[in-house]
């Protein structure tokens, strides 16, 4: 992994010498900009209009759509003190964080498991993972509606917590094999010798090193539950045990005239909590991504 | 002699006689991971094929009914709307954001100041929850206030407000705008994590050998980029496939069904109007088209391992 990394940075500039200054603006600076800006412009354009007066946003006559004249905290006031918003976010990072929480453990068993433990058929187990990734949340919801309510958690956190380690566990799984197959196996092969039992190798000598693996699989988790629509939609009806995505769809949009500043509002401080997770964590983030493609 | 010296020693106790067993003790790390995904998944899975073939809706569990759901969707024009629609959303998605992603990762793999900057910005529309930069879309796409159209108009490009969404067209045209918007980064992000595994020493070795910027990419990075291609865009044409956030928040599969998916148009009729059967019927009838996918793909790794000579 580190060796990996670390080659691009022996040949950096490669033969970018050969390249004229002009050329480079057209074929490389040029596109980055459009794609930059065609690829941020929605954000843009989200924060612009939850600081707008009403009067403002609907006017182009007299303002120019792409500035503000007089920015206002009102949308967002109106979201968090006259809304369900705030209870809409914590029941967020609750479904998120206890989903991610419950993946992880479970993952980090099966993972250690399939990859070190080698027991007959690991090697099935392990492709069995991979294909339980690939299958969607859409043709799942219809059954699983069922089961939520037979077993009685319609309408409840519950239905969530359980139901998003159907797409978490099969990715964190997969990830941390990645990274216990980085681990080497002398390090286990010498605690054994020193008489570590499993338990003790994998909570003092493979969990310590693959911290990093653990992070990546963490956030990832919790991106991944949070930015979850379908089940939340499904499974959950009444408005203060919403999450952040279906609260924001289906209780701000009700009258005939839309809330677009309350509406903007609502989706950008439901992006802030995962853009702040991911700005701290972008390296993790961006090795996971590709990692568990790479797999 | 081994065999007294076995003798002599005390029979070990079951539980360290099962600790050491590589089964036993595997299975008992493999029950938390594996109880989770055969209650929630696997069963599920099942069950829903069971659905299928019943006339089940909500409040009142169904009788088993045969291939009936598969008859009435069989003659119903707006299920083959949906397979349509969902087959030329996915087809004309994946490829703008293979070409697109591809264009952007080559530019990211140049020697630019701010790299590390450029490529965190770049995965911004990957990590926001899909619904919340939907809702931006939908307010971007509005039939009134459209900031698309009000820039067009200023520059003179037209003369009256695009109708976004109301339009079957338009619809279908901005919703895979958006879905392209939001799968670029990923696709962008994978592949020039494959880009930084090509040695430079390759395409200093081809310069030499007199190749033109188009051969170098054609001979040099795109063989050696074909299997991250086919495992990115793999996964891109699954997640595509089975859409579903997208599309209910821009059109719900309005206007007049033109935008209806596989997945939208089995939450209408599975959850929204209550025919569970026909929902878990439609929902069935999207694996056939994810098994091809999976398959092909596998498929076309295994032909590549085999041109390159190596083993399976």
């Amino acid at each position: 992994m580190a060796t990996k990394a670390k080659r691009p940075e022996i040949d950096e500039g490669g033969m970018g010498y050969l390249q004229s200054l002009p050329r480079r603006v057209v074929t490389v600076y040029l596109p980055l900009l459009v794609f930059v800006i065609v690829l941020l412009f929605p954000f843009y354009w989200m924060t612009i209009t939850a600081v707008k007066p009403n009067l403002e946003m609907t006017d182009y006559q007299n303002f120019n759509p792409f500035w503000v004249v007089h920015p206002t905290l009102e949308h967002i006031r109106y979201l968090l003190f006259e809304t369900s918003y705030p209870g809409w976010l914590l029941n967020t990072i609750i479904i998120s964080t206890a989903a991610t929480f419950l993946s992880l453990l479970a993952s980090v068993f099966a993972a250690y498991a399939i990859e070190r433990l080698r027991f007959s058929g690991a090697r099935q187990v392990g492709l069995a993972v991979f294909l339980a990734y690939l299958v969607p949340p859409s043709i799942l919801f219809i059954p699983l509606s069922v089961m939520v309510f037979n077993l009685g958690l319609y309408d409840t956190p519950f239905a969530l917590i359980l139901t998003y380690p159907t797409f978490l566990v099969p990715f964190c799984t997969w990830l941390l094999m990645g990274y216990f197959r980085s681990i080497p196996f002398e390090l286990e092969e010498c605690a054994l010798i020193d008489g570590a039992s499993r338990w003790q190798i994998l909570t003092k000598i493979v969990l310590p090193l693959s911290v990093p693996g653990l992070i990546s699989a963490g956030i990832f988790a919790f991106t991944l539950s949070w930015n979850e629509f379908i089940y939340a939609l499904t499974f959950i009806q009444s408005s203060e045990n919403k999450t952040v995505p279906v609260g924001v769809l289906t209780e701000l949009v009700r009258s005939d005239v839309y809330e677009w500043g309350a509406l903007m509002a609502g989706a950008l401080i439901g992006s802030l909590p995962v853009v702040v997770l991911y700005s701290f964590f972008v390296e993790h983030y961006v090795s996971s991504m590709t990692g568990a493609v790479k797999e | 002699m081994a065999v007294s010296s076995v003798a002599v020693q005390p029979r070990p106790s079951i539980l360290s006689r099962l600790s050491e067993s590589h089964n036993a003790l595997g299975f008992g790390f493999m029950l938390p991971a594996a109880a989770l995904l055969l209650v929630f998944l696997t069963y599920p899975l099942g069950l829903g094929v069971w659905l299928g073939f019943t006339d089940a809706r909500i409040g009142r569990p169904g009788i088993f009914i045969g291939v009936e759901n598969y008859e009435y969707l069989w003659s119903d024009g707006v299920f083959w709307l949906s397979v349509f629609n969902t087959l030329l959303y996915t087809a004309s998605a994946s490829l703008l954001k293979f070409v697109l992603g591809l264009w952007l990762a080559l530019i990211l793999n140049q020697n630019l100041p701010f790299k590390s900057f450029f490529r965190a910005i770049v995965l911004l529309p990957w990590v926001v929850p899909t619904v919340l930069s939907a809702i931006a879309f939908w307010w971007i796409y509005d039939s009134q206030f459209s900031i698309l159209s009000w820039a067009l108009q200023q520059m003179g490009l037209i003369d009256h407000r695009i109708n976004f969404l109301g339009d079957p067209t338009n619809a279908r045209a901005s919703v895979i705008a958006a879905n392209v918007w939001r799968g670029i980064p990923f696709v962008a992000i994978t592949l020039l994590a494959g880009l930084q595994t090509i040695p430079q020493s390759l395409y200093e070795a081809a310069t030499l050998d007199g190749a033109s910027r188009w051969q170098l990419f054609r001979y040099v990075t795109l063989p050696l980029l074909t299997p991250i291609i086919a495992i990115t865009m793999t996964f891109s044409v699954l997640f595509t496939f089975t859409d579903f956030q997208l599309i209910y928040v821009l059109t719900r599969g309005g206007p007049v069904n033109a935008t209806h998916l596989m997945a939208t148009l089995s939450f209408q009729r599975g959850i929204s109007g209550g025919q569970l059967g026909e929902g878990a019927a439609i929902a069935v009838a999207m694996i056939p088209f994810l098994l091809a996918a999976i398959l092909f793909s596998y498929f076309g790794l295994q032909r590549r391992k085999w041109q390159q000579g190596g083993a399976d």
